[in-house]
């Protein structure tokens, strides 16, 4: 009699207990399908006029001078960022901007090419030097420590990453990106290019065209 | 009618029975700093499905098949292959800012004007040796700086 009334209450309770799993399964479940089915309520995008790419960084120059974008204040500047143990894409790179500089001729003098090095470590400024020069007698060859070229990379948008390769030289690759920044000659970001996305001639002609409208404002 | 289809093709293709890689536009750019690698170019076309295995060179210690991959982010990466495939009939061009053969520890300077050999291995065609013209650093292609 009392095992059987004892039973009677277990069992009772072994009911209320699977109730409750099964109620609280089904909350669970409706919760998750609810979410699913609802268009999450984001905010709306935010879009600003301004890129958030800043010139901003300290670095040594390949004649060893410490600079800061002021240092090219009143030029316009074509900015890339790469390093001297990649074959391929900073060459060609580099090799588009001695392009677009020769093009733009007399008003070469107004434009600073300069080319960032994400890779300090190897890029110092005695191999800068001898690099740059291959190119251009006016590109410019920044390097520095790794967190002033972090903190420049940073500022930039710029993101590159060191990767481990046994067979590469030294074990490691770095991956970029491929981007040429065009600032302006008060230091603001203007606009950004790929190599070969247009001709030479095409990024000469859009420099001389905003040298010609400062003229005129 | 049959007949005279194989015989048209055999006579427009003579090359397809030879089952040959035909190895065109080679050209490397210059190296400006010894120690750097430098960079092969060249472009590749089989009558039938072959790959490319190995390259070599008597200038560089050894020689990496490198194709460039660019993601959404602009970020781009250098991919080595261990070897690359060659579809029948399909030209495979190595060219800047995609495929490039890079040419690691180099005993000199590629100076440009200079020229080397370079030696491919294909799984059926065999070893297929090209001289290798250095043009400028600027160049894009051979058919910019001829």
């Amino acid at each position: 009699m009392n095992t059987t009334s004892n039973s009677d209450g277990l069992r009772h309770i072994r009911r209320l207990l699977w109730a409750a799993v099964a109620g609280s399964a089904l909350a669970f479940g409706g919760a998750a399908l609810w979410r699913a089915f609802t268009p999450p309520d984001l905010p709306a995008p935010y879009v600003t006029g301004e890129a958030a790419i800043v010139n901003a960084y300290t670095l040594t120059d390949h004649a060893g001078r410490s600079v800061t974008p002021e240092t090219y204040e009143g030029r316009w500047q074509l900015v890339f960022f790469g390093f001297t143990f990649c074959p391929d894409i900073c060459p060609t790179t580099l090799a588009y901007m001695a392009s677009v500089t020769d093009i733009l001729g007399p008003q070469a003098d107004r434009v600073a090419p300069i080319f960032v090095t994400v890779d300090p470590a190897r890029d110092t400024v005695d191999v800068l030097a001898e690099y740059v020069a291959a190119f251009h007698p006016q590109l410019i060859g920044l390097t520095g420590t790794q967190a002033q070229v972090a903190e420049a990379a940073g500022n930039f948008r710029v993101w590159y990453e060191r990767s481990e390769d046994a067979t590469a030289p030294d074990g490691y690759l770095m991956a970029h990106s491929g981007y040429i920044y065009l600032m302006r000659p008060e230091g603001g970001f203007d606009s950004v290019y790929r190599e070969g996305d247009q001709p030479p001639e095409a990024l000469a002609d859009e420099i001389f065209m905003r040298i010609e409208r400062d003229e005129r404002s | 009618m049959k007949l005279f289809l194989a015989a048209a093709c055999i006579a427009a293709f003579p090359a397809a029975a030879l089952a040959e890689v035909v190895v065109s536009d080679p050209w490397a750019r210059a190296s400006i700093l010894a120690s750097r690698p430098g960079a092969a170019y060249l472009t590749l076309h089989s009558d039938a499905d072959d790959r490319l295995l190995s390259a070599t060179t008597p200038v560089a210690d050894h020689v990496m098949i490198h194709t460039s991959e660019t993601d959404a982010d602009s970020v781009t990466r250098m991919i080595h292959l261990d070897a690359l495939d060659l579809p029948a009939g399909q030209t495979v061009r190595f060219a800047p800012g995609g495929m490039h053969l890079m040419l690691m520890g180099l005993a000199g300077k590629l100076d440009e004007s200079a020229s080397f050999p370079l030696t491919l291995t294909f799984e059926r065609a065999g070893a297929i040796t090209v001289e290798i013209p250095v043009l400028g650093v600027a160049a894009t292609g051979p058919e910019v700086e001829p």
